[in-house]
Formats: C-alpha cells, sequence, structure tokens
C-alpha cells in the first residue's frame, strides 16, 4: 500500500545526536526524506528561515512546514505516520514516555556535557555526581529491553545519546560514567539499541566523533 | 453524556506557583472534579514524598493513585483524558507548533524575566532586560488571533499565564517594565484578554504567595556586603 508521505527535509549535522534522532524515527516509520547537512559555522539561508528562533538544528520540513526541537519534531513524526509508533497509546503511558525523554534532554545531557566540558575541575566534578544521579534514575526505570518495551520508543530515541556519544565522550576526555558494574541493564541496552537494524545505520562514524570531542575538550582546558 | 474516565483527581502544588495553576486551569477549563492539595515550600510534605518521591517537585497530578509530573506532560494528559474544551489542536502540524511555542515560553521567557528580576549587576541586569524584550518581541510576532491557541485559549495560552499573570506582578516587585501596549500591543492585549476570561479570573492565586515567594528567593541571592 502506497503511503503518502508528502516532502519531507531535514536539516541536521552529521555529529549531531539530536539530528540522528529524528532520522531514527523517520527511517523506522519507512518515510522517504531528503537530507541536508549543515556547516553550523556557517548556518544555510534555508536553515535561518526555517528556524529563525532558535537557528539550530534539526529542522523537519513537511510539504514546507518547518518544524524545530527534536522531541517536537519525534511527537509530530508519530502524529502524522502511524504504523511503527514510537510512543504507546494509553494516555498514562505516553505521559511517562513524555516525562523520561525530557527529563533525557533536562537533566541528564546538560549534566553530562557539563561534566566533561568544563575547565573549572569542581564542577566538573559536581556535574559528574548529578549525571550518575541522572543515570541511576534510568537504570531503575529500564524494566524491559528497551524503554518502549520490546521495541524501541521515543525514550530509547532520546536516550541515544547515552549508548553512543556518551561512551565516546568518555574515550575522548577519560571521564568514566556508564560502566557496566554501576548501570547493568543500561549499559545492556546501549549495546542492544545501537545494535539495532534502524539505529546502526544511523550513527556517525565513531572514531570522527571521538576526534571531535577531544577537539572540544582541549580547547576548554587548553582556555585557562 | 460523555465518559470522562473520572476515577479520583489529586493536584499536589504550590498556591501561587505559575506551573501549579497552568494545571487547575486546564482542569477548570475541562470541567474536571479535583482535589487540591497544597504543598508547602519550606518543608517537603508527606504527599509530595509518597507522590514524587524521586523527583520532589510540584505540581505532581495523580489520577487514580498514580502520579504524573512536569506542567507541560500533565497538561497533555489532561487534553487526553478529559474530553472537551480541547487544549491541544487535533491536526499533527499545528499540534506541534503549540508543543514548540509551550516550549519556548518555559525555557527561554521564564529564566529571562529571572535573570532580568534577580540581577544585581547593572550590566548584567541591562543584558537581561534585552534577552526578555527579544523574547517577548518573538511573541509578539507569533501572535496572530486573539489568542495563541486561536478563538479559545489552548496550551501556548494556557502556559503563557506566566506572562499575562506573573510577569506584571514581578514587574510590580522590583520596579522593571517590559510588558508594556507600546512596545508588545497585541501581547499586551492579548494580556489582558486573557486575565478576563471568567474562567482565568476565576482560578487566579493571590498575589501574596507569590510575592513572599519571590521575594524570599530574592533575598537569599542577595550578595552579602
Amino acid at each position: 500500500m502506497a503511503k503518502e508521505y508528502g516532502e519531507v527535509q531535514l536539516f541536521g549535522v552529521g555529529g549531531s545526536p539530536y539530528a540522528r534522532r529524528v532520522r531514527i524515527a523517520l527511517e523506522m516509520k519507512g518515510v522517504q526524506y531528503t537530507y541536508f547537512e549543515e556547516d553550523l559555522r556557517n548556518k544555510s539561508d534555508l536553515l535561518l528561515k526555517y528556524n529563525p528562533v532558535h537557528k539550530k538544528v534539526p529542522v523537519l520540513v513537511h510539504n514546507g512546514k518547518p518544524l524545530a526541537e527534536s522531541l517536537v519534531i519525534l511527537e509530530y513524526i508519530d502524529d502524522t505516520w502511524g504504523n511503527h509508533p514510537i510512543l504507546p497509546q494509553q494516555p498514562y503511558d505516553r505521559a511517562l514516555a513524555q516525562f523520561w525523554s525530557r527529563f533525557i534532554d533536562d537533566k541528564c545531557l546538560p549534566a553530562i556535557t557539563k561534566a566533561a566540558f568544563t575547565a573549572n575541575k569542581e564542577e566538573r566534578d559536581n556535574s559528574a555526581e548529578e549525571s550518575l544521579e541522572a543515570l541511576q534514575f534510568l537504570e531503575n526505570e529500564l524494566k524491559h529491553k528497551f524503554f518502549g518495551g520490546e521495541t524501541i520508543g521515543l525514550v530509547d530515541i532520546a536516550a541515544g545519546f547515552i549508548a553512543f556519544w556518551l561512551p565516546a565522550i568518555e574515550e575522548a576526555v577519560g571521564l568514566k560514567l556508564l560502566s557496566c558494574e554501576k548501570f547493568p541493564k543500561l549499559h545492556k541496552w546501549g549495546q542492544e539499541f545501537t545494535n539495532h537494524p534502524v539505529v546502526k545505520e544511523n550513527l556517525p562514524p565513531r572514531d570522527k566523533l571521538v576526534g571531535f570531542f577531544k577537539a572540544r575538550y582541549a580547547s576548554i582546558t587548553a582556555s585557562k | 453524556m460523555a465518559e470522562n474516565h473520572e476515577g479520583e483527581v489529586k493536584l499536589l502544588g504550590f498556591v501561587g506557583s505559575p506551573f501549579t495553576y497552568r494545571v487547575q486551569l486546564a482542569l477548570k477549563l475541562k470541567g474536571a472534579q479535583y482535589e487540591f492539595l497544597e504543598d508547602n515550600l519550606e518543608h517537603q510534605s508527606q504527599l509530595l514524598l509518597k507522590y514524587n518521591p524521586i523527583h520532589k517537585k510540584v505540581p505532581v497530578l495523580v489520577h487514580n493513585e498514580k502520579p504524573i509530573i512536569e506542567s507541560l506532560v500533565i497538561l497533555e494528559y489532561v487534553d487526553e483524558t478529559w474530553n472537551g474544551n480541547p487544549i491541544l489542536p487535533e491536526e499533527p502540524y499545528p499540534r506541534a507548533l503549540a508543543r514548540f511555542w509551550a516550549k519556548f515560553i518555559d525555557e527561554k521567557c521564564l529564566s529571562a524575566v529571572w535573570k532580568a528580576a534577580s540581577t544585581f549587576d547593572e550590566k548584567e541586569r541591562e543584558k537581561a532586560v534585552e534577552e526578555s524584550q527579544e523574547v517577548l518581541q518573538i511573541l509578539e510576532n507569533e501572535l496572530k488571533d486573539k489568542f495563541f491557541g486561536g478563538e479559545a485559549l489552548g496550551l501556548v495560552d494556557i502556559v503563557g499565564t506566566f506572562v499575562a499573570f506573573w510577569l506584571p506582578a514581578i514587574e510590580q516587585l522590583v520596579g522593571l517594565e517590559l510588558l508594556t501596549s507600546e512596545k508588545f500591543p497585541k501581547l499586551y492585549n492579548w494580556s489582558h484578554e486573557v486575565l478576563n476570561l471568567p474562567v482565568v479570573k476565576e482560578t487566579l492565586p493571590p498575589r501574596e504567595p507569590f510575592f513572599a515567594a519571590f521575594k524570599a528567593r530574592l533575598e537569599s541571592l542577595t550578595p552579602s556586603k
């Protein structure tokens, strides 16, 4: 049965976990789209036109109508294309999924980023502790193979950062947060997630990512 | 008569908090019956520890003993659970836009205003005021109908009650002037339309608890001389 996708465009950056989330969701649902790689130091006119408020990637444009903010985009994709749903049906379960995906973006990711990329050691240590607390919440929350149950859902897609980007950061800056001793379930989940057929095809090259993080770390710790 | 899955509904929150208020407004719009359990800023109540032990934040909506936290998440849950007076649009694209703008208000507006109101350094304060005005300008440009939700209140208006009610309260408290009719005519009019709606007028909290909490927070920030 032919699906009506309309014209779908995605503006992103190869290494961005946020852009990758959107690609994973689109590809899970088999949506055809055109991808535009942005240079964040030289943003295209189209990007600035489609996301004047935040000027960031990812931006999804569907039949000329732009959307920004990865979680907003993911929910839009789920509302628009009903196959392979990434959000649960029941309102309460949906609310939980929305809560955890926002928790990942509002608490987890910022803490992890600060734990790695802050010049001040005390701040780094505080953020590392915050990161461990956040990871513990996720560890406790994981009850099945994936956060979404037997298949990946919104929370898994949002948590992709933890499965792939975090280990790259750890390697680049010599940090250890996601250990399998402390977080056995989350650690295993990370492997299941990155091995998922759709996810596997949608991860950036690891060595490039590590290199990028190494350079970022160097510039932060050099500027004192 | 529509099935409304009423069940037992409790709302744990602070009187005077914009986050608690948005949920009260949404429940009122939907005609949902609920029990309001007032939490206390000073000490974490037993109820909070029971319903939100992990994150210890209000508001918490408890529906048939199942807790939901994060005000924006609660608002969507309320919309899905109670029929009538929809808070979010039906169509995916306008729905996504509503979510985007609600997020924008929470992430950019609230923090900019708080910074402008609580920064003591003159230069930093000027910067924060400018940032607040940029944010308000973006909202001004976005407002195309009577309400952000069109002819009736929607998600963005509900979240935007921060701008309509709390922002002027803050302005008065600290002597700031941000939301003026000269600079932001549409937003200014909108805020009055919102505040004059019976459903809002009847449910707005008294200003005093908010003033007290805000003042206390400001005082705790005052650099000791």
